[in-house]
């Protein structure tokens, strides 16, 4: 029994059959891997997950509840965030403030009126999200503007926003995508500290091999909308199926 | 007042200092010399900067903070001032319960209209707002006469109820028997200081309404609208509802504009439909953006700028333009009067325009950036500008 349980979930955009019975069941504490070539179906299944999507048929279940038809920011509060492939942080306000906003959405769910009480009164929140920037050094960025970040550090902040809400399941979507290989390095090396700390569920799309060989624990692999295999990582490179389809016969 | 941060409290005592002493401030130039026409210390037009001021510091908790844009927001003054007048012509001439009313029946109809155009953002936003402003205006210009009195205005009349006027109640409004339209009369030398009632009541809920939008801008609440305005997207997948925040930003800024057109009521009691007109909505937009979008100070002074060019610019005939130009030679003060001649007088709108365009152009944040880059250039002189330019990019205006 996974945290997240995935059956025979199709998914399609007109004609396109984007997801085709995709199974997949991810079991707590564990970093699980997806992958495949583009258009495989990836995205289209973590949008499935947070509620951007809904598939036109089978069962996505959460912690025992199916998370179909429930709003993103319900999927949320039941404890699933979200990394994207492009960072999704508040351009507009500092770094502390990209972190204190989890912190207040998962202290006060999602919407409190609390219109007379100072930002900066509020001392459990406040300690919670500097905390939460020491731990991916980011501390001495905390004043600037997170539009003035690096590539990196963007991702790096917009990781740091979704650990402070204490996920149950965390979803990566190619999260060293467009890095440079020591950030990459850097990366790899915090998702395992994570891991290692808090034993974060996380689910990582990536096309970076030497990423995914680093850190899962268990791989899919999608082509064409259905898993053509999903085993652990030793097995994965020797497996006929997915030497066809996604090496392409190369190795 | 403890709730506030220094700065947030300095600048609070700043517009209370402003806002007690506007009859000095705005009076600099003595009675009778040719430079008394740009005095602005009269009762009328001080109640008027005070009343857009508080009109202009609502809308920017829905404008500048959360960044929704509405078009119609003169809809929810014309409902504030129409529902102080039926207080005023049901119960009596006290602009307490008119004021009170105005707020609760403003908050209604923006709850109602917010309900409906906060499903959209962006410019389908704004245009929902004016197409519901522009049908309130047709509403109240013609079906709902018996509301509105259509297009004579809403006003008082002798036969009306008026259930709680006793026998010695008076017949302008009041503050429980103090008159609005009181004035006291401060004569030092050639000026003459002009203390109104009605004026003091204004800057009071002026200073009221600008200390709560302090609160808000500082408070969690706050933060959550300046966050949709940055990233929705990201909002909604960090577990927060976006809609009940932009809604009730839309209802607080509502109540404000509310409150200002019952404020409006209270010191004319009138109202007419062309207060919902499109027009008058566009006004509070201009403003907001001439102030500072998303500043704390600049939509006051927004509000000011604009009222003040309204009512003084418009004043300025050809007959005093001659007179100021009287020395020169008569070609060339005809030829100059002719050509100021667009600029004042009925063709205000034309300086006020291009003032405008110049703000929008060189200084995208207002007023309000012009006087931080002033700021800066004095405090850089002394500073040797160490640090002055990260910081200023690192913290939004304020």
């Amino acid at each position: 029994m996974g945290i997240l349980e995935v059956q025979n979930v199709n998914k399609s955009f007109g004609g396109l059959k984007a997801l085709q019975n995709v199974n997949l069941d991810i079991e707590e504490g564990t970093i699980h891997a997806i992958i495949g070539p583009n258009g495989a179906g990836k995205s289209t299944l973590l949008n499935c997950f947070v509620g951007k999507l809904v598939p036109d048929t089978g069962t996505v279940m959460f912690d025992g509840k199916s998370l179909l038809g429930i709003k993103p920011h319900e999927i949320n509060q039941t404890g699933v965030s979200r990394v994207f492939q492009t960072p999704e942080i508040f351009s507009e306000l500092t770094v502390a403030e990209n972190v204190l906003i989890p912190c207040f959405a998962k202290r006060d769910g999602a919407f409190t009126l609390n219109a007379l009480s100072r930002v900066t009164g509020e001392v459990d929140v406040r300690e919670k999200a500097e905390q939460m920037l020491i731990d991916v050094s980011m501390e001495d960025k905390k004043d600037m503007l997170a539009s003035s970040l690096s590539r990196g550090d963007k991702r790096r902040l917009e990781m740091a926003m979704c650990l402070s809400q204490d996920p149950k399941l965390l979803l990566l979507d190619e999260p060293t995508a467009g890095m440079a290989r020591a950030d990459t390095n850097n990366t790899i090396e915090l998702l395992a500290q994570i891991q290692e700390r808090r034993h974060i569920t996380m689910a990582v799309i990536e096309h970076d091999m030497h990423v995914v060989f680093s850190l899962a624990q268990k791989i899919s692999v999608l082509a064409q909308g259905t898993v053509i295999a999903e085993d652990l990582p030793e097995n994965i490179k020797g497996h006929p199926k997915v030497q066809e389809a996604y090496l392409g016969g190369a190795h | 007042m403890k709730h506030l941060s220094k700065t947030d409290k300095s600048t609070f005592i700043l517009v209370a200092i402003l806002a007690l002493l506007a009859p000095f401030i705005l009076n600099p130039f003595p009675e009778g010399s040719a430079m008394a026409q740009f005095n602005a210390g009269y009762p009328d037009l001080m109640q008027r900067f005070a009343i857009f001021g508080i009109l202009a510091i609502g809308f920017n908790i829905l404008f500048g903070l959360t960044g929704y844009l509405s078009f119609g927001h003169a809809a929810f003054l014309g409902v504030g001032s129409y529902s102080a007048v039926w207080m005023f012509k049901l119960l009596s001439m006290n602009i307490v319960p008119a004021i009170i009313l105005s707020v609760i029946v403003a908050g209604v109809f923006s709850l109602l209209i917010g309900f409906i155009c906060l499903r959209r953002s962006g410019i389908y936003f704004s245009i929902l707002t004016l197409m519901f402003a522009q049908m309130s205006y047709s509403l109240a210009y013609s079906v709902l006469t018996p509301l509105t009195n259509g297009e004579t205005g809403l006003q008082v009349y002798n036969d009306d109820p008026q259930y709680l006027m006793g026998p010695n109640s008076s017949e302008v409004t009041n503050l429980f028997g103090l008159e609005m339209r009181s004035t006291f009369t401060l004569d030092v030398g050639p000026w003459a200081f002009q203390f109104n009632l009605g004026y003091y009541v204004c800057a009071l809920f002026l200073l009221l309404a600008f200390y709560i939008a302090i609160r808000i801008f500082r408070s969690p609440f706050g933060l959550m609208l300046r966050a949709i305005k940055t990233n929705q997207t990201r909002l909604n997948y960090t577990g927060l509802n976006s809609r009940p925040y932009t809604l009730a930003a839309f209802v607080i800024s509502g109540m404000y504009a509310g409150l200002a057109g019952g404020l409006m009521a209270s010191m004319d009691p009138l109202a007419g439909a062309e207060r919902m007109y499109w027009t008058a909505s566009g006004e509070i937009v201009l403003m907001t953006i001439l102030g500072g979008v998303g500043t704390l100070l600049g939509p006051v002074l927004g509000a000011g700028f604009i009222k003040y060019f309204e009512n003084i610019f418009s004043k300025i005939n050809d007959t005093v333009l001659h007179t100021w130009f009287s020395i020169l030679p008569d070609g060339l003060e005809n030829a100059i009067v002719w050509v100021l001649h667009f600029f004042v007088g009925k063709g205000w709108h034309l300086t006020l325009g291009l003032l405008f365009m110049m703000i929008v152009i060189f200084l995208p944040g207002g007023l309000m950036e012009g006087g931080q880059k002033i700021m800066n250039k004095i405090r850089g002189k002394k500073k040797n500008d160490k640090d002055g330019g990260a910081k200023a990019a690192a913290t939004p205006a304020e």
